[in-house]
């Protein structure tokens, strides 16, 4: 259990692996209302130069979210977060999907204006050893 | 070629979307999200929440069907099949509940053509009925340039 008043710059999260299959991406396209083919179709996604299907951009940067949410334990605890896509993660036709690495670390530590005390989170989300969001970064009320 | 006379202007606000409990049950399971208070109302309202929360994310679900329509409308001049996500900023003012009833502005903030792409920033400013701020995502989007 983390000290969450112990929080400084510097501090790791810890990780979490996530596995993407393409039943996840279809309850994704469900959940969300983004049925672009390209992320559940070879036969588009290749005919528009992708090598196959890949995840969505948006599920991608929600699952790397989860890192910082799960760290708390509270989603709702997110004030910002943004991210650059800057890779494709390609979910391969298997059972076993595309395997998604996520790490991070604080930042900073500050005060808001509201009282709250913030962290800042750099998020690192990797696939097949690259990373996949750029300047990905979350702002956080810790809890306490 | 993008109309660039939209640049700097916000568009006609959209009607009110209606969060559904269910579908905020379904988008966190959807990102693994298994907190309790994305799924179960009392363990919400015990965390001083109204009803359930929607993760950060599920904003998208929100903006992204009216960002479709405004980018297909040929009107505006962009090719959205060639579309690809550059990147995403959300900003919670609040966090979304079951129940509440959003309005969404988009806002035409920056287009720029560059190195054979359009590079398109559309802000998007969600409210309640009565006007309060609930969010502020940012998307920009990029799409090739005709050749």
């Amino acid at each position: 259990m983390t000290d969450f008043s112990a929080v400084a710059k510097g501090d790791e999260l810890p990780p979490l692996q996530v596995h993407v299959t393409r039943a996840d991406l279809v309850r994704y396209a469900g959940a969300s209302g983004d049925f672009n083919p390209i992320h559940w179709n070879d036969r588009t996604a290749t005919a528009v130069g992708l090598p196959g299907v890949i995840a969505h951009g948006l599920l991608t940067m929600a699952l790397a979210g989860r890192l910082v949410t799960g760290w708390v334990g509270d989603p709702a605890a997110i004030r910002t977060y943004g991210v650059r896509f800057t890779r494709p993660v390609l979910v391969p036709d298997d059972d076993e999907g595309a395997l998604l690495e996520l790490s991070g670390k604080v930042r900073d530590v500050f005060d808001g204006d509201d009282g709250a005390r913030i962290a800042k989170v750099d998020i690192v989300a990797k696939f097949d050893g690259r990373t996949v969001l750029g300047r990905a970064s979350a702002e956080i009320t810790l809890p306490g | 070629m993008p109309d660039e006379s939209y640049v700097g202007r916000s568009l006609e606000p959209s009607e009110a979307y209606r969060v559904g409990r269910e579908k905020i049950r379904e988008f966190a399971t959807a990102i693994g999200e298994g907190s309790r208070i994305c799924h179960d109302v009392e363990a919400a309202r015990a965390a001083g929440h109204p009803d359930v929360v929607a993760p950060p994310t599920f904003t998208a679900t929100i903006t992204m069907p009216l960002i479709e329509a405004f980018l297909r409308d040929p009107d505006f001049g962009w090719d959205y099949s060639r579309m690809v996500h550059g990147d995403q900023t959300i900003t919670l003012h609040r966090p979304i509940h079951g129940g509440d009833e959003l309005v969404t502005v988009i806002h035409v903030d920056e287009l720029t053509t560059r190195a054979g792409s359009h590079m398109l920033t559309l802000r998007c400013e969600l409210a309640d009925v009565e006007g309060t701020p609930v969010s502020t995502t940012k998307a920009m989007l990029v799409t090739q340039a005709a050749s």
